[in-house]
C-alpha cells in the first residue's frame, strides 16, 4: 500500500531540502526591485534601451503635458488669448464643439440627433451582450432605427422636417456606418453564398463583383456614387447626396463582408453539409438552420474588425462633400477668427473615433476568447 | 409512407423519366441561374439605357477621344516632363507614375517600420513592449484621412515660411514649402559614381552566391555583411575621391521661394508619412502573430545550439514566421496602394486626383471612374501575382 502511494505521487524535489529551514527568495528577485530587474534591466542591451527611452520620454513628456494641460487655454472670449498662449487652445473646441458634433443641423434642434445617437449607442451596447442575441434583437434594432430616423428627419408629431443636406457631424458618421453595415451585411452573406455555391453563373457573378470592388479604392466608388449615379437614373429622378454616398458605402462594405463570411463557410466541415443534405433539407433550409449559424459564430471576431475598418472609412465621404465628423472639424477650421487650431480640432475628433474603434477592438478580443473556450481543452 | 416518398421523388422509382420536373436538382439549378443572370442583365440594361439617354441629352460624347486634347491644368510634381499644353493622356501618365512612386516607397518603408514595431512588441523590455503596443493601438483606431490631415497641417502650418526656413545642415532647408536638399548637377562624375554603385551591387550578389557554395563545401563563411557594405558604399566613394568631388545643385532662396536642388513637397511627405505609419501598425500586428506562431521549441533549440539572439531571430524564427506573415502582408500592400488615392484630399497629384480634375473639366465621368478602376485593378493584380510568386518560393517544401 505504501509502495503504491509512493509511486503514484510525483517525485517531490523539495522533499530532500526539507531538512534545512526555508529561506526567503533573494530581495533582488521579488517586489518592485525584482520586477524592474526582470522587465527593464535583464540584459545589457535592455538596460541601454531602457535608459534611452527614459531619456527620450523625459525630453518629450514635460513639453507635451505643458502644451496639453498646464499652459493650455481652456476658455477665451476670442482667439487672441489663444494665440498669445504657449499651449493648446481648448477654447477653440469649447467654441466649436456643437458645430463639429452636429454640423449644420438646426441649432435649437440639436437635442434630436443627440437622442437619436443615444438610442443607437444603447442598441450597440445591448447587441454587445451575448444574452440578447437572437430574434428580439432584430426587432429592437428595427424599432430603434425607426425612432432614430423619426427624430433625425422629423416632419411628424410637430417636429420640423430636416433635410439630409443639413445632417452632419457625428450623427451622419453614425448613420452612414450603422445603416451601411445593417444593409451591407445581408448582401454580403448572399454574395458569400453565391461565391461558394455550385451554380457556375451565380458563382461567376459573385466573384467578379467581390474582386472588382475589393480591387479598387473606396474613393473611386464614392466618385461613382456622386458623379455616375445621376447618369444611371431616368430623367427627372434624383436621389440626394447622402443616400447616394450611403449606397456606395453599402456596395463597398458588402464585398468585404462577403469575404469574411466566406472564410466561415469554408471552415465548416463537409460532413455538416452532407448531414444536412441527408436530412432532406432544401438548400435554403440547410443554409439558414445548419450552415450559417455555425459559420457566423466562427467569423464574429473578424467581422467586428471589418466593422472597425468600415467605421473609419466613412470619413472618406468628405471627398465628395458630405459633412461628416471629419468634415465638420475641417470646416470649423475655416472660420477666419479661429484659423490655425488644427491640432486641437483633429485631436478632439481623433479621440471620438478612437473611443468607438478601441471599444470595438477590445470587444472583438473578448469575443475571440469567448468563442475559443469551446475549442480549448 | 411509401406513397408519400413516391410522391416526393418520383424520379427515383421506376425507370428514368424523360420529362422535366421542378424537383429535379439539375433543372432547378439551371432555372436559378437563368433567373439570376436575367435579373442582373435586366438591371444592367436599365442602368445602361438610362445612361445612354442622359448622355445623349447632355450631349456628352462617350469614348476616350478626350485623351488627345490638351489638358490645360498644372500638375504640382512630375517624374516625366509635363506642361498644361500636353494631352490628358500625358497627364494620366504623370498621375500614374506619382501613384506608383508613393506606393513603392511606402511599401518598403512600411515593411521596415512594421517589422521593427512588431518585434518591439515582443521585447522582453517592458517599456519597449508597452510603448510599441500603445503606438499600434493609437494608429489603428483613428481614420487614415484624419492622420493625413494632421501630418499635412504640421508640415504646412507648423513649419516656418521659406524666408525663415530652418537650415539644420548647410544646403538643407526645411520650410512650409517642403524639404529642400542639394541635388546632383550636370557633372560626368555622377555617371561614374552610379556605374561604380552598380558594379558594387553586382559584385556583392556574385560573391554571396560563391560564399554560399563555399559554405556548403567547406563550412567556412566570409563576413558578407562587411564585404557587401564595403563594395556597395566604398566603390562609389572611391570614384568620388578620384574625381575630387562632384558638382551639386544647391537650393537657394530667391524672392519668395527656393530654386535648385531636390524637393520633397509637403504633400508627398505628408502622404508618404501617413501611409507608412498607418500601414506599419497593421504590419506590426501581422509580424507579431507570425513570430508567435513559431513554436517555442524552435527558439529554445536554436538557443541551445548557442546561437546569438540576433541569429536566432534571423536564421530560425523569421524564415518560419514569414510563411504566416506573407499572405496577410500582401493585403496590407494592396491596402497601402489603394489608400494612396487619399492623396486627392491633401493635394498630391496622384492618378485619382488627376482623373478627378479631368472628370470635372470634361464631364467624362464614366471614362474617368473606369480608368481609375482599371488602373487600380491592374496594380492589385500585378502586386498579388508578385507576392503569390514570392509566397510559393518561401513556402514549406514538403517531400
Amino acid at each position: 500500500m505504501t509502495m503504491q502511494a509512493h509511486q503514484a505521487s510525483p517525485p517531490n524535489p523539495s522533499a530532500q531540502t526539507d531538512a534545512g529551514p526555508r529561506r526567503a527568495p533573494p530581495v533582488a528577485s521579488t517586489g518592485v526591485l525584482g520586477w524592474l530587474r526582470a522587465n527593464l534591466f535583464n540584459t545589457w542591451y535592455n538596460t541601454l534601451l531602457t535608459a534611452l527611452i527614459i531619456w527620450l520620454l523625459a525630453q518629450v513628456i514635460p513639453g507635451l503635458v505643458s502644451w496639453l494641460f498646464t499652459s493650455a487655454v481652456w476658455t477665451a472670449e476670442d482667439a487672441g488669448v489663444c494665440r498669445a498662449a504657449e499651449g493648446a487652445c481648448w477654447a477653440f473646441v469649447a467654441e466649436k464643439w456643437r458645430f463639429i458634433l452636429f454640423g449644420t443641423y438646426p441649432y435649437e434642434q440639436h437635442w434630436r440627433p443627440t437622442v437619436a445617437m443615444l438610442v443607437v449607442i444603447v442598441m450597440l451596447l445591448a447587441s454587445a451582450d451575448r444574452r440578447f442575441w437572437g430574434k428580439p434583437l432584430i426587432l429592437i434594432w428595427g424599432a430603434g432605427l425607426g425612432i432614430a430616423a423619426l427624430l433625425m428627419f422629423g416632419g411628424v408629431f410637430g417636429l420640423d422636417y430636416v433635410d439630409t443636406n443639413r445632417w452632419g457631424g457625428l450623427p451622419l458618421t453614425l448613420t452612414l456606418s450603422v445603416v451601411g453595415l445593417a444593409l451591407a451585411f445581408p448582401l454580403g452573406v448572399l454574395l458569400a453564398l453565391g461565391r461558394t455555391s455550385n451554380l457556375p453563373v451565380v458563382k461567376a457573378l459573385s466573384v467578379v463583383y467581390i474582386e472588382a470592388i475589393r480591387g479598387v479604392p473606396l474613393i473611386s466608388i464614392l466618385f461613382m456614387a456622386s458623379v455616375m449615379f445621376p447618369l444611371f437614373l431616368p430623367q427627372g429622378m434624383t436621389i440626394d447626396k447622402v443616400l447616394r454616398a450611403q449606397i456606395g458605402l453599402i456596395l463597398f462594405a458588402a464585398a468585404y463582408l462577403a469575404e469574411v463570411v466566406r472564410g466561415g463557410l469554408q471552415a465548416i466541415p463537409k460532413g455538416q453539409y452532407e448531414a444536412a443534405e441527408a436530412l432532406g433539407l432544401s438548400y435554403w433550409q440547410r443554409t439558414r438552420l445548419i450552415i450559417l449559424p455555425q459559420a457566423m459564430a466562427l467569423v464574429i471576431p473578424p467581422l467586428v474588425n471589418t466593422f472597425i475598418g468600415f467605421f473609419k472609412d466613412t470619413s472618406l465621404v468628405i471627398i465628395i462633400g458630405l459633412l461628416d465628423l471629419l468634415s465638420t472639424a475641417k470646416a470649423a477650421l475655416t472660420d477666419p477668427a479661429w484659423r490655425g487650431f488644427y491640432k486641437e480640432a483633429y485631436l478632439f475628433i481623433g479621440l471620438i473615433y478612437f473611443a468607438f474603434c478601441y471599444a470595438l477592438s477590445r470587444y472583438s478580443m473578448y469575443l475571440e476568447r469567448e468563442f475559443n473556450k469551446s475549442r480549448k481543452r | 409512407m411509401a406513397q408519400a416518398t413516391e410522391a416526393r421523388s418520383p424520379v427515383r422509382t421506376g425507370p428514368p423519366k424523360r420529362g422535366i420536373s421542378l424537383n429535379d436538382p439539375m433543372v432547378r439549378s439551371v432555372l436559378w441561374q437563368i433567373l439570376t443572370a436575367g435579373l442582373v442583365g435586366l438591371i444592367a440594361w436599365y442602368l445602361i439605357s438610362n445612361t445612354m439617354e442622359n448622355l445623349a441629352r447632355q450631349s456628352i460624347s462617350s469614348g476616350y477621344d478626350f485623351l488627345d486634347r490638351p489638358a490645360g491644368f498644372q500638375i504640382g510634381e512630375q517624374l516625366v516632363a509635363y506642361g498644361p499644353a500636353d494631352s490628358y493622356a500625358r497627364a494620366f501618365l504623370v498621375g500614374l507614375l506619382n501613384t506608383l512612386k508613393v506606393a513603392a516607397i511606402g511599401i518598403v518603408l512600411a515593411t521596415i517600420l512594421g517589422t521593427l514595431v512588431g518585434i518591439a512588441r515582443l521585447s522582453t523590455n517592458w517599456l519597449v513592449a508597452k510603448l510599441s503596443a500603445g503606438f499600434v493601438e493609437m494608429i489603428r483606431n483613428v481614420p487614415l484621412l484624419l492622420q493625413l490631415f494632421l501630418w499635412y497641417g504640421l508640415l504646412t502650418e507648423g513649419l516656418p515660411g521659406p524666408r525663415q526656413a530652418m537650415e539644420p545642415v548647410p544646403g538643407v532647408f526645411l520650410s512650409n514649402r517642403g524639404l529642400k536638399i542639394p541635388g546632383p548637377a550636370e557633372d560626368p562624375a555622377w555617371f561614374w559614381i552610379m556605374a561604380a554603385f552598380g558594379v558594387g551591387v553586382l559584385a556583392t550578389i556574385l560573391l554571396s552566391r560563391w560564399n554560399r557554395a563555399r559554405q556548403q563545401r567547406t563550412g567556412q563563411v566570409l563576413p558578407m555583411g562587411w564585404i557587401g557594405t564595403g563594395l556597395v558604399v566604398g566603390l562609389p566613394l572611391l570614384v568620388l575621391i578620384a574625381f575630387g568631388g562632384a558638382a551639386l545643385d544647391m537650393p537657394a532662396l530667391q524672392g519668395f521661394n527656393f530654386t535648385g536642388g531636390l524637393t520633397l513637397t509637403p504633400e508627398f511627405a505628408a502622404l508618404l508619412f501617413g501611409l507608412v505609419v498607418y500601414t506599419s501598425a497593421f504590419i506590426a500586428e501581422i509580424v507579431r502573430s507570425g513570430i508567435l506562431a513559431v513554436s517555442h521549441g524552435q527558439t529554445e533549440a536554436a538557443r541551445a545550439l548557442g546561437l546569438s539572439e540576433g541569429k536566432v531571430l534571423r536564421l530560425v524564427v523569421l524564415p518560419q514566421a514569414l510563411r504566416v506573415i506573407i499572405p496577410p502582408t500582401t493585403s496590407q500592400y494592396l491596402n497601402l496602394t489603394k489608400n494612396s488615392s487619399l492623396a486627392v484630399a491633401i493635394g498630391y497629384p496622384d492618378f485619382v486626383s488627376v482623373a478627378n480634375t479631368t472628370i470635372n473639366q470634361t464631364g467624362q465621368a464614366i471614362e474617368g471612374v473606369a480608368s481609375i478602376m482599371a488602373v487600380f485593378l491592374t496594380i492589385s493584380l500585378a502586386l498579388s501575382f508578385l507576392m503569390n510568386w514570392y509566397n510559393t518560393r518561401i513556402a514549406l517544401k514538403e517531400r
